[in-house]
């Protein structure tokens, strides 16, 4: 449909920006709810059984990749502000180092996986880890669906389909990256920046972890 | 000249087969495909309820005609019987088939998609390509549901609802690979409704046409607003369920399976510590906005044809709209009512029980607007209108029924009974079944350009009235006696053995229905291809679509229209001495002065 651009006038793309971006916006209305489908059921589990539902997690690499993620964010919006200049160049290079700041996200995540795996801690394992896999692989895909926008955004900037009237499709992708920034800070949030109570979860992940809502119901 | 409005845009016409009637980016187009499709999942989902009802009927006995012939394989047992695995699995896609392949992709998918655009002067949605999406993701999860019938173990059998842990073990009757591909077409099929749903927001508050402002919107186009905030905001919530449910199966979480769970003499070997209930919280706070999508859309439907066919304005256009949106707000905060005997805190269950009689109260108003509307109307009793009424008659039934369910004491009784059967069939076959009726028999004309035949149609709607009440008014009997739902043979329980008469009319009575239904197959598909070409407004009605000439052109209106009216202002002074009716887009005469309050 973009080949017919030069007959649309600059405020048509503002009309069509208008309507994309509160397409998005609900868009992420949905999504918001499909997290809290999660979220909620996380918060039931943890208020039953407080102890059995917090097991830790490396601080260090989850620190890290908030970092990065939240920096990926700043150069996502810098993406978006130069492409509404019209600068091509710049905008290229933002987005560009947003997907290689999308990839470090991954590559720490699967170095956390990999330790999970390495000692035998799996989804079945028990309810907490259940749910950080489903939340954070959930929240990994995301980041592989942005990380493909980003790279067909970068390639078609790259073939000149943007320019100052047209580029609404580097605004909306920025919309949902940074959703997906913020969806990441909830995650850290609630999975790994809690207070444990003692160092009970240590001892019964090591010994028991299948049984282990039983024995934590049972202390208080 | 370089386009300023988006309103003003006209999409490229396509040229060859594929992308007129494929991959079309068209909505009428789309809206045909939604209408084909879920036309044949009706058919699929409706010979799978006559395979049930033969085996409630003669429990045990081998089924006529096909029987012998799939002996041992699908639902059938070593002598053509429907086994009792077979007879959960039919029940169970039975409704799954209806509810998210037949009813939803009817109402909002082919009459939210071919009518939203031309009632509100648009010449698309507003994301095009997201609307193809939203069809071809559909039609995949519709795929896949199919395929559940062939693989090993067959399809799902834990009901449509799905409970864990009966839908969470493998070694459940719940199958095994069966279910797992009825979660993925599920999540597939909710992914494409809440596409769907997000871009006709955005049309319907976007790019309305001049002068159509939300006090002069149809009541359909108002109710499939409505249906879109539901699918929009609550679909994903069965996403999450069903994504945590195959969490469960494949990666064996427990989520929903506490410790030590066995089902039958099972252990489930989980590590446990997940809620079951926890489950039915999330699947009915998507299912019971759900089970709004499925009627609030016939109520537009019907809202129009009963107003088009009194020649009257509708009665309380705002307090229609109002309690279209007072249920909704109210459907959100209601779902713990199908929990009541769930083992959940019987002090929620006050709160559940309370919000949701306030549902009568809306539902009530919209009745009594409708009757409103056909008070000393000039009523014409065509087909698509006979089928309206219905659609009212059969809503005042079946809501009726769901105050007593709402009731905690009274469900309690008659939870998972035939009468929760009887109300659900109430609402959806009676009610929004015959609103889809009538609106096929209403739109036909606009929608293929030919008219479909009156007679047929009054003898289908004459047959289906009757023998729709026949099968399942005297469900309601069977329930408040005790008749389990979703029991294989009824032959165990001795107090049962009373309601075999009962059993054996309602099953006869459900196959006269259906064999009513081949009438409107055949008028549907005949007047498709050799019905009379139809004029551009048969039915003399007055909002946009009827100004457009027979076929829609591809770009629907070849200049945007100015509203200046309602929609619905039949009969009105300003009609003239020779009509009752005036389009929504036409001028008013010079010096015409509007009624104060106008």
């Amino acid at each position: 449909m973009e080949n017919h651009a030069h007959e649309l006038a600059p405020e048509f793309h503002a009309e069509r920006r208008n309507l994309r971006a509160f397409g998005m916006w609900l868009f992420l209305g949905s999504e918001v709810m499909f997290f809290t489908g999660f979220f909620g059921a996380y918060i039931v589990a943890r208020s039953a059984a407080y102890d059995a539902v917090a097991m830790p997690l490396d601080k260090a690499l989850g620190a890290l990749n908030t970092l990065v993620l939240i920096t990926s964010s700043l150069t996502m919006a810098l993406a978006v502000v130069f492409s509404k200049r019209g600068d091509r160049k710049n905008t290229g290079t933002w987005l560009a180092l947003t997907f290689l700041l999308a990839c470090v996200f991954l590559v720490v995540k699967s170095i956390e996986y990999g330790s999970h795996f390495a000692h035998h801690v799996y989804p079945s394992s028990d309810i907490f880890h259940g749910f950080y896999y489903l939340l954070t692989g959930f929240h990994g895909l995301h980041v592989i669906g942005g990380m493909i926008a980003l790279a067909i955004l970068w390639k078609r900037n790259r073939r000149g389909d943007f320019d100052e009237h047209y580029n609404d499709p580097i605004e909306i992708t920025g919309l949902y990256w940074h959703f997906v920034d913020l969806v990441w800070i909830f995650l850290f949030r609630l999975f790994t920046c809690f207070k444990h109570q003692g160092d009970l979860c240590h001892l019964k992940r090591n010994t028991n972890t299948a049984g282990a809502l039983t024995s934590s119901s049972s202390t208080p | 000249m370089a386009i300023t409005r988006v309103a003003d845009y006209i999409h490229p016409e396509p040229q060859d087969f594929f992308h007129k009637n494929v991959w079309s980016y068209d909505h009428k187009v789309i809206g045909k495909q939604y209408l084909w499709t879920s036309l044949l999942f009706l058919i699929l989902g409706g010979s799978l309820a006559m395979l049930l009802r033969w085996q409630i009927a003669y429990p045990g006995s081998t089924v006529p005609l096909i029987g012998n012939l799939l002996k041992n394989s699908f639902f059938f047992g070593p002598n053509g019987e429907v086994s009792p695995t077979g007879y959960l699995q039919l029940g169970t896609m039975h409704g799954l088939i209806m509810v998210f392949f037949v009813i939803i992709p009817l109402i909002v998918g082919a009459f939210g998609n071919f009518l939203i655009p031309l009632h509100i002067g648009a010449r698309d949605v507003a994301f095009p390509l997201l609307n193809a999406l939203s069809y071809w993701l559909y039609l995949p999860s519709g795929l896949m549901m199919f395929a559940a019938f062939f693989v090993n173990k067959g399809p799902a059998a834990a009901g449509w609802t799905s409970y864990p842990p009966l839908s969470d073990m493998a070694g459940a009757s719940s199958g095994g690979l069966g279910m797992n591909l009825v979660l993925g077409a599920l999540f597939l099929s909710g992914f494409s409704s809440i596409v769907g749903g997000m871009n006709f927001l955005v049309t319907i508050v976007k790019l309305r046409a001049p002068g159509l402002y939300w006090s002069r919107l149809p009541l359909v186009t108002w109710a499939q607003f409505i249906t879109a905030v539901f699918q929009t905001l609550a679909t994903p919530m069965l996403a999450a369920a069903g994504s945590m449910l195959l969490f469960d199966r494949v990666f064996h979480t427990s989520f929903f399976i506490p410790v030590g769970a066995f089902v039958g003499s099972e252990l489930s070997g989980r590590a446990g510590g997940g809620f079951p209930v926890l489950f039915q919280h999330i699947f009915w706070f998507y299912a019971h906005p759900a089970v709004y999508i499925l009627i609030l859309p016939t109520m537009g439907l019907a809202s129009d044809i009963i107003a088009t066919f009194s020649r009257k304005p509708i009665f309380g256009y705002k307090a229609m709209v109002i309690s279209m949106a007072s249920i909704m707000v109210l459907g959100f905060i209601v779902w713990g009512h199908h929990m009541f005997v769930s083992g959940m805190n019987p002090r929620m269950g006050m709160a559940f029980m309370i919000s949701t009689v306030f549902i009568a109260l809306p539902s009530g108003v919209k009745v009594f607007n409708w009757l409103g509307t056909l008070w000393q109307g000039n009523i014409r009793l065509k087909a698509p209108m006979l089928y309206a009424v219905s659609f009212v008659a059969m809503f005042i039934i079946g809501g009726l029924s769901g105050i007593f369910m709402a009731s905690t004491p009274v469900d309690v009784y008659i939870h998972d009974t035939y009468y929760i059967i009887a109300h659900f069939h109430y609402v959806v076959f009676g009610a929004t079944l015959f609103a889809v009726f009538g609106g096929l028999t209403f739109w036909f004309p606009k929608i293929f350009g030919r008219m479909m035949n009156e007679t047929l149609g009054k003898i289908h709607w004459a047959l289906t009235f009757l023998f729709f009440n026949l099968a399942f008014f005297p469900m309601h009997f069977l329930g408040e006696a005790g008749h389990m739902r979703r029991l294989a043979t009824s032959t165990g329980y001795e107090f049962l053995n009373a309601m075999s008469p009962w059993n054996e009319f309602i099953t006869l009575s459900a196959f006269a229905l259906g064999v009513s239904q081949v009438i409107f197959m055949y008028n549907f598909i005949y007047s498709v291809f050799f019905g009379p070409k139809a004029p551009a407004n048969p039915w003399d009605g007055s909002t946009l679509e009827w100004t457009i000439p027979n076929p829609v052109p591809a770009h629907n209106f070849d200049e945007i229209p100015t509203v200046y009216r309602g929609p619905y202002e039949y009969s009105s002074p300003e009609c003239g001495p020779d009509t009752d009716f005036i389009p929504m887009s036409q001028k008013p005469a010079e010096g015409y002065v509007p009624p104060a309050g106008h």
